[in-house]
Parts: structure tokens; C-alpha cells; sequence
């Protein structure tokens, strides 16, 4: 969706500087009208979808929220009821500190994994390519496939993971059983899959940083350390900052992995706000209050982008 | 300004995930060739194990009534009422499902079902058990028809009791010996385990009702299991896990593991549906069961699935006389009998005796015995929430987390939250 509006409205700018830059007078009118019917027509194929599989599903689901539905009989008018018993529900709570604690314990590794191995491949070496390709394949793995593939690797009892760690004497953790390793395991994975397209971008942001930056700074005597520090990284920011707000907003809606690797559990440390809003809906038929956690969520994960877009005045920098 | 709106418009279709949901299939009209109608019919009991012997009862029901063409589509039953569901909410419902006792008062409620009595109308009904046929009263009125029952009994391996040298179970056992002897015979150098019940919902209220306890009070308004049989039975469920049962660790989340541990000779005694017989004919040991052991009494849970038809078919009268068949009919009693899917819950004893005939398990008998005394699955509008929550208790005291009289408040507490 944002791939096809950009180039649009980038084609609108320009149309209308071009607009602006004529005789001064105001076009006829067929042409105008012959232009916003291109305009729309571009935007058809991606608007049609748009519509009618999120913006109406969208409006569906705040009608919803003000409801209380089973989803078998007719839905009962209940107004801001939902929001406010979700808001005094200890578990609503719960379920935004664990997807806060998935945020936390992934973002920083996926980040930094990413960086890693950006940094590595862009240096001049045999096999660069295909590596680069390797790394990014879990990105187009099905989450259903990743999820269960470590869902066995840590297998507690006869996983891969533990048999490797009691070959060097170390008796490994119950991972998605223990409610303490739950979590990380489901971070582990997680980060595990999404780290080549972290990869990707920020190898595309490093190759965008001028040579003669790095030159500069070597001539002038700073160590690896500093070059990386001052150089690399502020050059990086703008693909660190759409690196943080993508899998900021991915983090928030941790679902998938979450669901095959736990069900929430154990003893409901995974209960995580998208998990929690599939249990409302399918397993206790509540689906007003289903609704009505999804745009909690919207409200929480469009407050943080709000924040972040305001914030990253501040620290990105466009060379 | 652009970058707020791109990040914006990730955010849009980043979210549409999570608010949206859409519904597959498209509703298919009763199509006619030839006046023939397609009636849909939704079952979780038939497989993996029973779809040759439905599709005989189908092919028997077309036979009588050759203008109708019975479909039939299965789930597993962990996603089968969140299909269900879901079909209904999308208009989308068969005309005919299987439902079973615990969720039947949720979809009566919900005026969901057809008030299968009154398209019947004072048709005779002497064929059913008389209690059975109870079950799936809601307000009075008769909105699905009982199919098929099932009791849990102790399975025990034979072999495995000979070889450790301890008494096979009877059926005068209490809790102390199956605890003793689940003791002796645990082997955990070899992964031999004595016992395996599960710790959850289903497993606690029928314990709850051996040790003399009710899990509701009698108006059905408050919980009642927070009590000293309510600790007792808790107690007893997860006492077992780690000594003489593995742990959820040791488990590891692994799907069917209790039968494969059972039929690779692992486990000796086994708390297990009577649905498990038939996959279990070609086991190479010997095997059997008993009414499982009691406390302060006797109980055996009994499950009940019956034949519903959606409240919005075009076919009631056909998706009755569906249900009517499968139900009740001669054909359907015996296939359920011959192949050990379930029983029928006929009033006619002598279709029942078929039952007994079959070899294997040589105790069949406990299979009626089990029903003298029987404990049904406590009822609510919340019913998944409920089940939910007290599994969650028992789990956390099985694995440690709480002591065991915590747990059972706290899942009082939750239980008595859902009653309000």
C-alpha cells in the first residue's frame, strides 16, 4: 500500500508544481479533470483493497467495540462499556506488559543483530550474496513454520537446544514450558526470523554512506570505534529509525509466534494484546470486548509513533 | 509531515490485521438436481478414526431418503467450535452439526438452534434414553438429539502390572491404591510411569465429585469447590505430576502424548475416554479397564455429543430427519456398537448387549458399570472461560508456582467472577 501512494502522491507534487510553474492562470477545466481521473485510476488497484479489507473492517470493528456480541445473536448496544471494563481488568494490564516485555527483549536483539550482520556482509567477501540470501530466507518463511520449527528446537525434553547445552554439561531451562523462559524463547525466535530484514535495510543504509566521509575521518586519525560511532551510525539513522518504527509496530502485534509456540501460557506468561484479543473473540465469544482491546492497541501503538516521529527530529540525520 | 503520513499508513495496514477479520467460505444454496437437496452436516466425533463408519450411516440415511444428499464435513474438536462459530456468525452455518453437552447450553441460549421438537412434532421418542434425551432440553423445548455417549475409565497395561509384581486394579479400588500401586510400578530409569490423569477442568470436577465435593452450589449461582473435597481432589491431581506422572516439562507440550506413552508400553494406568478402544486393538501387550478408582464415592464423567440443526437452515424438516437417524436409528446404534465409536444412547438394553461381545477390552462390562454413578461436567453461559480458568489454577499448582489452596481460591474467585 505505502509503495503504490508514495509514487502518487509524488506524481501529484509534482503535477501541481508544474501547475504552479505555467502561465499563471488556472488549467482548463477538462484537464483537470482529466488528471484527477489518472490520479484515481493509479489509485484504484491499491484503494479497492484498501477499502474494503481494512478501512470498512476498520469502522466494522469500532461499531463492534460498542457492543456486546457472542457473534451468534444480535449485538447488544453496551456503548463505552467494553473500554471501561477493559480498562479495570488486571489481565488488559498484563497483556500490554507482556507485549511491552516482547518489545524489549527483542527489538534491541533484532537491532543489533542486524547491525552485525549488515556491517559483516558489506565488506568485500566470497559468497556475499548468497549469504545475504540465506539470512533473509526465515524473513519469507511462514511464522507458522518458523514457530513450530523452534517450538521444537527448544523442545524442553528431546529439543535440539537442550541436548547441544547437556553436551557441555549444562542442563537446560524448560524455555516455552517454564513461565521465566516463555518469553525469551518467544523473543529468540522471533528475532531470529526478522533479522535479515533488518539486514537488508540497514545494509542499503550503509551502502548509501558516502566513501569519502569514512576517508575524511581516517585521514584525520579517527580509530574503527570512532568511525563506526560518529560516521556509521548517524549516517544510519534514517534507516535505524524505520528499522525501530517497523518492528515497533510489529512488536506490538506480536501474534503469530505467540500463538503457535504457547498459546499464551504457561500459566498465561505469553498472554500477549493480539493473542488476548484472539482468545476473547474465538474462545469466549466476547468480540465487542475483542474489538474494543484492538483499538486500545491502535490507540497505544499510534501514540508511540506519534512520539517517535516527533523524536526523531532529534536524532536522525539526513545526509 | 510525508514521513508522519507514510508512518501512518504502515500503521494502517499494520493494524488492519489485528482489528479485521475476514470470513471464507461463500453460503452454498441447498442446489437441486433432480430435486435432490444437499444438507451439510458438521462433525468433530467422526474423525480421524470413525469417518468409514458415518459414511455408512449416510449411505444408509440416502438409501431411505434418496431426495437428500448428506455432505460431510469434520474438525478436529480443538478448532471445532471456533469453526462453528464462526460459520454461524458469518451465515455460513451447516444445516446439521454435532454439539456436545458442555457447549450445548451456549448455543441453545444463544437462539442459534432449531427447536427440533417442534419440527417433529409429537413424533415418538420411546427409542432414546429418557436422561440422555433430557440432556439437550434448554427451556423446554428439545433442541438436539442425543447421538452418542462416552465414559472415562482406568486403562491399565497388563503386562507391565505382571512384571512389577503388583495386583491389576478392581473395581473396589480407592485412591490409595491407585497411588500405591502407581508408586511401586513407576520406573523412571526406564520412562516407565505408573499413572497419567491430566491436570485440568474436566479431570478436577469429576475428582471433585469422587472426594464428595460439588463444584457449584445448589441454585448454580457461586462456586462451591473451594472446599475441603475441593483441595483434596486438587491435591490428588497434582500430587501425581513429577512422582508417578511426567511433568509439562517433561511433556513438552508434545500433542497425544499420554496415548503414544500408553500404547508404546510406557504407562501402566491410564485415566482415558472409552473412544481410545478402538485405537488401541493392535497394541502388543495386554490390556484392560475398571471404573476408575473413587474417594469418599464413586463418579465417572460422562460426555454426551448430540445432533443439532442451525436455527437458520432451509431444510428443517431433512436436517431433522438426519438427526433422527443418526441418533436413533438401527443402523446407526449398531455401526456406533460394532465399531466401538461411542455408544448410543438407546433405551433398547438388548442393542446395547452388542457391545459386550467385542473381545477387547475383556472388562467391557466396566463400561456400564462406570455409568451407576456419573458426574457431568458443571454447565455455564461462560463455559470456555470457566474451563479455561480452572485448568490455569491447576497448572500453576502442578507446576509449583502456587501452593494448591491458593490456586483453588484464586480459580474460585476467577469462576465466581463468570457466575456474576
Amino acid at each position: 500500500m505505502t509503495a503504490t501512494e508514495t509514487p502518487a502522491s509524488a506524481t501529484a507534487r509534482r503535477a501541481g508544481g508544474r501547475r504552479r510553474a505555467g502561465a499563471g492562470g488556472r488549467p482548463p477545466r477538462g484537464r483537470r479533470l482529466r488528471y484527477a481521473l489518472t490520479v484515481a485510476a493509479f489509485l484504484l488497484p491499491s484503494l479497492v483493497p484498501l477499502t474494503l479489507y481494512t478501512l470498512i473492517p476498520m469502522a466494522g470493528s469500532l461499531w463492534v467495540s460498542l457492543h456486546e456480541w457472542n457473534l451468534i445473536t444480535p449485538m447488544r448496544w453496551v456503548g463505552l462499556d467494553n473500554y471501561a471494563d477493559l480498562l479495570g481488568d488486571p489481565g488488559t494490564r498484563a497483556a500490554f506488559l507482556h507485549t511491552l516485555a516482547f518489545i524489549a527483549g527483542y527489538l534491541p536483539l533484532v537491532y543489533a543483530g542486524g547491525l552485525g550482520l549488515a556491517m559483516l556482509l558489506n565488506r568485500a567477501m566470497p559468497g556475499r550474496a548468497l549469504l545475504r540470501g540465506i539470512y533473509f530466507l526465515p524473513v519469507i518463511t511462514s511464522w507458522v513454520v518458523v514457530a513450530l520449527m523452534w517450538k521444537w528446537l527448544l523442545n524442553p525434553a528431546s529439543g535440539l537446544v537442550n541436548w547441544a547445552l547437556g553436551l557441555v554439561g549444562i542442563d537446560g531451562p524448560g524455555w516455552w514450558t517454564d513461565p521465566a523462559w516463555a518469553m525469551p524463547s518467544i523473543v529468540l525466535a522471533s528475532a531470529w526470523k526478522d533479522l535479515g530484514f533488518v539486514m537488508i535495510i540497514l545494509l542499503a543504509g550503509l551502502q548509501a554512506v558516502p566513501k569519502e566521509f569514512h576517508e575524511a575521518a581516517r585521514v584525520d586519525g579517527a580509530s574503527a570505534w570512532q568511525r563506526f560511532r560518529h560516521v556509521t551510525l548517524p549516517l544510519l539513522s534514517p534507516s535505524t529509525f524505520f528499522v525501530v518504527v517497523i518492528s515497533l509496530i510489529n512488536g506490538f502485534q506480536v501474534f503469530d509466534q505467540v500463538h503457535v509456540m504457547t498459546g499464551g501460557g504457561p500459566g498465561g506468561a505469553t498472554q500477549v494484546v493480539v493473542e488476548q484479543v484472539y482468545t476473547f473473540t474465538f474462545q469466549y465469544q466476547k468480540a465487542g470486548a475483542a474489538s474494543a482491546l484492538s483499538w486500545l492497541l491502535f490507540a497505544v501503538v499510534l501514540l508511540v509513533t506519534l512520539v517517535q516521529v516527533r523524536a526523531q527530529r532529534r536524532w536522525v540525520t539526513y545526509a | 509531515m510525508n514521513k508522519t503520513i507514510l508512518a501512518l499508513a504502515v500503521l494502517a495496514t499494520a493494524l488492519a490485521t489485528t482489528t479485521a477479520c475476514s470470513q471464507g467460505s461463500a453460503t452454498k444454496a441447498p442446489a437441486a438436481d433432480g430435486g435432490k437437496v444437499t444438507l451439510r452436516y458438521f462433525t468433530f466425533s467422526a474423525a480421524p478414526d470413525h469417518v468409514k463408519d458415518l459414511d455408512k450411516i449416510v449411505a444408509a440415511f440416502e438409501k431411505e431418503n434418496p431426495k437428500i444428499d448428506v455432505v460431510v464435513e469434520t474438525a478436529p474438536f480443538d478448532q471445532y467450535f471456533t469453526k462453528l462459530q464462526t460459520s454461524i456468525a458469518g451465515g455460513t452455518a451447516p444445516d446439521a452439526f454435532e454439539l456436545n453437552y458442555e457447549n450445548f447450553v451456549t448455543y441453545a441460549a444463544s437462539g442459534s438452534l432449531l427447536d427440533l421438537g417442534a419440527v417433529g412434532g409429537d413424533s415418538d421418542v420411546s427409542a432414546y434414553a429418557p436422561e440422555s434425551l433430557n440432556a439437550f432440553k434448554h427451556g423446554g423445548k428439545q433442541y438436539a438429539l442425543p447421538a452418542s455417549f462416552s465414559t472415562v475409565v482406568l486403562f491399565y497395561n497388563k503386562d507391565l502390572f505382571d512384571k512389577a509384581g503388583v495386583e491389576p486394579p478392581t473395581a473396589d479400588w480407592t485412591w490409595a491404591d491407585e497411588q500405591a500401586a502407581a508408586e511401586k510400578l513407576t520406573d523412571r530409569k526406564a520412562g516407565i510411569y505408573g499413572d497419567f490423569q491430566p491436570v485440568q477442568f474436566f479431570e478436577f470436577y469429576k475428582a471433585l465429585k469422587q472426594a464428595g465435593g460439588e463444584f457449584l452450589s445448589p441454585d448454580g449461582k457461586k462456586t462451591a469447590f473451594n472446599s475441603p473435597a475441593g483441595i483434596k481432589a486438587a491435591k490428588w491431581l497434582v500430587g501425581k505430576v513429577g512422582k508417578t506422572m511426567p511433568t509439562e516439562a517433561e511433556i513438552g507440550g508434545t500433542a497425544d502424548y499420554d496415548t503414544n506413552l500408553f500404547k508404546s508400553g510406557k504407562l501402566a494406568m491410564w485415566h482415558n475416554g472409552i473412544w481410545q478402544f478402538a485405537g488401541l486393538k493392535d497394541v502388543p501387550f495386554e490390556w484392560d479397564v475398571v471404573v476408575e478408582p473413587g474417594d469418599a464415592t464413586k463418579a465417572s464423567a460422562v460426555f454426551h455429543n448430540a445432533v443439532a440443526a442451525s436455527s437458520a437452515t432451509k431444510l428443517a424438516k431433512e436436517a431433522y430427519a438426519w438427526a433422527r437417524f443418526l441418533s436413533s436409528s438401527k443402523v446407526a446404534a449398531t455401526t456406533r456398537i460394532e465399531s466401538s465409536w461411542e455408544l448410543p444412547p438407546v433405551s433398547d438394553q438388548s442393542v446395547l448387549a452388542g457391545y459386550l461381545k467385542d473381545p477387547k477390552p475383556a472388562n467391557r462390562q466396566a463400561v456400564f458399570d462406570s455409568l451407576k454413578s456419573i458426574a457431568l461436567p458443571p454447565v455455564i453461559q461462560r463455559q470456555q472461560e470457566m474451563q479455561d480458568a480452572v485448568t490455569e489454577e491447576l497448572a500453576n499448582a502442578a507446576a509449583g508456582r502456587k501452593p494448591v489452596e491458593e490456586a483453588l481460591k484464586d480459580a474460585a474467585a476467577r469462576v465466581d467472577e463468570l457466575l456474576a
